[in-house]
């Protein structure tokens, strides 16, 4: 598969080109900021009606993980719905295209920052879920080990013979793993901005997604160019 | 004749003045709804513009608004405050005069909306904004008469549409207003003056009298110029040579990029420390600024610069402009070489300097159309639907309307006349809902209708934000380039953000005509530091270049076609003769495409002529087209005049390439995904008010916008493809940067004649292109390649690959 593998706290992780993570040992999923809605709340703010298509792109991404890994467990790792009123107003043709992948499976919805509580849809909500060796939650936290995390929406840039090439991407060192945001319309941090730097590791890496999966030494920014600690 | 009221004439013949002819003709003509004047430079033409207002405003009756002026630069507006107010003043006429633009303070702008003066002085961005305001009606009663300065300018692009839907607004709410248009030569005054009429009313065109023809020469070295590039550094001895002999001369560039490098060299050469300055769009304001003074001031021995120096400002006692690489454009020389000698019916004296072999032949090909009095230009086609879209919105900000008036209104802008009702209706569905196929979150659309069938902004906040984003100038997402020290250094000015992403630290570039190291990227602001290198490592600035023009292509295809060259320089005439001895000449009506080995790779070179960016995009579609049938491309690299392209195996069929159907399937099918396309979505998406540059707390950082933008293309082109944007995109595509257009136009010309010539060893005229910078390489596989191993190279270098 395409796809980029290590270890994380002994657990054996697949970062997909796609921008989902698989553990295959556990037949696991996890998806981060996926923000669903997002059109549909700018509209409801008053900014310009942006394409509707967003959630469909999304799911259409989600289900061939889905049915390429076989996973049986799925972990959305919060953020997951651009706000509450987002999830509330989920067309019903989307809403049952997310219960056709939650049956057989278990489904878990971490929440986040847009999403803080329970919704509607079924799934487990949870702050947090530990899972040993590893724990996810929304935002990484400092002094954790064997953590999955999201919420930077973190992408890493490649300066190539006189141009540059830039892609959301995976962090990872030997504490943790922060996910590239799945939703399809999502912004990104740039992995040389000083909180992503300040979080990882001297020795991290950044795997582009896109077409093809390309390791890196993270690019990072100046202060923390010798690392942290 | 039109008598002038005592204090005008009184005025006039104490300084021992005449009105021009041209001048008395518009007092004639004051009354018409619309009259287009068309003078060369420092023909008095302001003034004949502003005649009959001061006339009509000397008795002191009028009270309130009288005459907008309108220019494309801000610049000018204030310039012409200046040169009005003294005359006003000393002649004691009853008349206020201020400007309001982007720079007038908040307090004045909210004063003139209050009490407008009788001669306001703005762009048309600032009267977009001033009609979007709901008090509009009362801000403009009473207005008689707009003035469009430099309309030349402005009909080339869309701030033009935009000022003259502005204009069909006021004319609706000033039934009685009067336009002129005051214009440089064009190639087609009637489509000006279509431009400029209110609907079929009358516009007639007034000519003053033409300047006498330049006294133009092309710089002639005993080396000759080398094979490529822009640089034109082997004329710098004797550009310096010319600057001594003139009090004051204005060097024009094609590109910032150009301008940097040749000022860099100028000033490195100039031993005899001549005053010499350097002016761009990019450099910091302030520098600019001081630049400008000191030009007035007359301190100055010569001023290397772009277009910024084009339009109508008076840059005083220029006694001659060299133009450096060859005039892409026939009417931008003209205007340029009004710059000097800046007195009505003196010639102007110019000289060009071809940069490398090839531009001698265009230099050679401008001169004989200028003298021709040949000038070029394109038509634009109808009135661009994006901008109408921010018409809309604006016009929902200022209130309710009825899209029956909206409609009428709108089609008596001279762009605007042929919009089908139909079209109309697409671009308020477009702003309401956003038009998409999918109809989602109705209840949340832009513009609803109400009870009375008017439609009306659902949110009133959102006015604010719409009114943040009015204008259609896209300047490329620039960063601001600063000296590093402890508490910021002086700012140094601007450069692409595109290109900043490229930069690594220890990179030199060229910043107003100096080295500098990049430092680092902080907070959007790039740092730099004094570098003592003599030579920049890369080149500043990418920027867009201009193509040449289908009247100079043609006339340069003239040139090459004669049987012998005895006006040119003799290295060119041998280049020439070199190139008929061992392959073709490339003619009008037929396709030359060269074949042949060099250092092992097949090399395949199609003289198209259709200008750069169409170059361009046909490298792209033929490239794509030999991949699919295994001619594996390696690159290619256009230039106005040809197309080459190197790979793995030679060409054998070249119709199967050039067929027309093809190549237009290629730009629907693929050349959509491509990078250019996105940049001219992003443009029109921001235009149509779907992407926004201001927000209401910080501007968006121009990284996020392009990736937002390209996102949302890809979302359309996937589940909308019909989407009214999409539409907008393939149109726009035929000009600017795609400019498929071009590429029809060959395609109608060579009407299947090709010729394809399977050489030896590359061409004389094939060779320039080896050494062009700007290299594409062919996208897909290669550039997988490219960006694995550098990943890996990294990898190992930080020891982290297993």
């Amino acid at each position: 598969m395409n796809s980029y593998t290590f270890t994380l706290a002994g657990a054996g992780l697949s970062a997909l080109a796609s921008g989902a993570l698989y553990w295959p040992e556990r037949n696991l999923l996890c998806v981060s900021d996926l923000h669903f809605g997002k059109s549909e709340r700018r509209a409801r703010l008053g900014e310009p009606p942006l394409p509707p298509y967003e959630t469909r792109d999304t799911l259409t991404r989600l289900e061939s993980d889905l049915r390429r890994t076989g996973a049986t467990t799925v972990i959305c790792l919060g953020d997951s719905f651009d706000d509450a009123l987002a999830a509330h107003a989920l067309p019903e043709a989307e809403r049952l295209w997310i219960a056709r992948f939650q049956a057989g499976r278990r489904w878990v919805w971490i929440t986040g920052n847009h999403d803080p509580g329970p919704l509607e849809l079924s799934g487990t909500y949870l702050a947090e879920l530990s899972s040993p060796p590893l724990a996810f939650r929304h935002m990484a936290k400092i002094g954790q080990s064997g953590e999955i995390s999201g919420h930077y929406h973190p992408k890493a840039r490649l300066a190539l013979k006189g141009s540059s090439f830039s892609r959301p991407a995976f962090l990872i060192d030997s504490d943790r793993v922060i996910l590239p945001a799945y939703g399809t319309y999502t912004g990104g941090l740039w992995s040389d901005d000083d909180t992503l730097s300040g979080l990882m590791r001297a020795e991290a890496i950044a795997v582009l997604t896109g077409p093809m999966v390309h390791a890196l030494p993270m690019p990072r920014s100046r202060a923390h160019r010798s690392g942290r600690s | 004749m039109t008598p002038l009221p005592p204090p005008l004439e009184q005025w006039f013949s104490a300084r021992g003045w005449q009105m021009h002819l041209h001048q008395q003709a518009m007092l004639e003509r004051a009354r018409d709804p619309a009259t287009l004047l068309i003078a060369p430079t420092g023909g008095g033409k302001t003034l004949a513009g502003f005649l009959p207002t001061l006339v009509e405003l000397v008795t002191g009756v009028h009270t309130g608004f009288h005459t907008l002026y309108i220019s494309p630069l801000k610049a000018l507006a204030a310039d012409i405050r200046r040169n009005l107010t003294g005359p006003i003043a000393e002649m004691h006429l009853p008349i206020r005069i201020e400007d309001r633009t982007g720079d007038t303070s908040a307090h004045t702008k909210r004063r003139q909306r209050a009490d407008p003066p009788h001669i306001m002085l703005t762009t048309p961005e600032s009267l977009a904004l001033l009609t979007s305001y709901e008090d509009a009606p009362r801000i403009f009663a009473g207005l008689k008469r707009v003035v469009v300065d430099e309309i030349h300018a402005l009909a080339e692009s869309k701030r033009g549409d935009q000022l003259m839907l502005s204009l069909s607004r006021l004319q609706a709410l000033c039934p009685d207003m009067r336009r002129v248009g005051l214009s440089a030569t064009v190639e087609d005054p009637p489509a000006l003056a279509r431009f400029l009429a209110d609907g079929s009313a009358r516009c007639e065109i007034l000519m003053a009298d033409p300047d006498p023809d330049p006294d133009i020469t092309m710089l002639e070295t005993t080396e000759p110029p080398p094979w490529a590039g822009s640089g034109a550094a082997y004329a710098i001895p004797a550009v310096l040579e010319q600057i001594q002999r003139h009090r004051s001369t204005l060097i024009f560039h094609n590109t910032r990029a150009q301008a940097e490098i040749f000022f860099h060299n100028l000033w490195l050469a100039n031993e005899n420390e001549l005053p010499i300055a350097i002016h761009h769009g990019s450099l910091d304001r302030t520098q600019r600024a001081r630049v400008e003074a000191a030009i007035l001031r007359g301190e100055l021995r010569a001023i290397v610069c772009t277009g910024t120096l084009d339009l109508g400002l008076d840059w005083g006692d220029v006694d001659l402009v060299i133009q450096v690489g060859a005039p892409k454009n026939v009417k931008r020389l003209v205007q340029r070489i009004g710059r000097a000698n800046h007195r009505y019916n003196a010639p102007s004296k110019a000289l060009l300097v071809p940069a490398n072999q090839f531009e001698v032949v265009e230099c050679r090909a401008a001169l004989e159309a200028m003298m021709a009095h040949d000038l070029d230009g394109a038509p634009r086609g109808p009135g661009p639907r994006d901008v109408l879209c921010q018409h809309i919105l604006i016009r929902a900000c200022s209130g309710p309307f009825s899209t029956e008036e909206l409609y009428a209104e709108v089609v008596r802008a001279g762009p605007y006349t042929n919009l089908t009702r139909s079209d109309f209706d697409a671009c308020v569905d477009f702003c309401a809902t956003g038009g998409y196929a999918l109809r989602a979150y109705d209840q949340w659309r832009r513009l609803q209708q109400r009870a009375d069938r008017l439609w009306q902004l659902r949110d009133p906040r959102a006015a604010r934000l719409i009114r943040m984003n009015i204008g259609t100038i896209q300047d490329t997402d620039t960063l601001k380039v600063r000296m590093r020290r402890a508490k910021g250094g002086k700012p140094l000015g601007e450069i692409e953000e595109a290109f900043a992403a490229t930069l690594v630290p220890g990179d030199t570039f060229l910043i107003g005509g100096q080295v500098v190291r990049f430092e680092s990227l902080r907070e959007m602001v790039v740092e730099v530091s004094r570098d003592a290198g003599r030579k920049p490592r890369i080149a500043t600035f990418m920027g867009t270049k201009f193509a040449t023009s289908t009247q100079l292509s043609k006339r340069i295809l003239r040139i090459l076609t004669e049987p012998d060259w005895p006006d040119l320089p003799h290295h060119t005439r041998a280049w020439l003769h070199q190139q008929r001895a061992v392959s073709q000449m490339p003619q009008s009506g037929r396709l030359l495409i060269e074949s042949f080995t060099h250092e092992g790779l097949e090399h395949a070179c199609i003289y198209g002529f259709a200008g750069r960016n169409a170059m361009q995009t046909l490298g792209l579609l033929v490239t794509k087209r030999m991949e699919e049938t295994g001619l594996a491309p390696l690159g290619f690299v256009a230039t106005d005049y040809a197309t080459l392209i190197w790979g793995l195996e030679p060409l054998k069929d070249a119709e199967a390439l050039l067929d027309a159907k093809v190549l237009r399937d290629g730009l629907e099918r693929w050349l959509m995904s491509n990078a250019v396309m996105k940049r001219t979505f992003r443009a029109s998406a921001t235009i149509a008010g779907l992407i926004q540059r201001n927000q209401l707390h910080a501007r968006k950082s121009g990284r996020q916008a392009t990736l937002s933008s390209d996102i949302l293309y890809d979302t359309l082109a996937k589940y909308d493809p019909r989407h009214l944007l999409l539409e907008i995109t393939r149109q726009e595509a035929m000009r600017g940067l795609v400019d498929f257009g071009r590429i029809e136009e060959m395609l109608a010309r060579i009407s299947d004649r090709i010729t394809l010539c399977r050489l030896t060893k590359v061409s004389p005229l094939a060779a320039p292109l080896l050494l062009e910078a700007g290299r594409i390489p062919v996208q897909g596989a290669a550039q997988a390649r490219l960006v694995a191993e550098e990943s890996a190279r990294l990898m190992r270098a930080a020891g982290l690959a297993n």
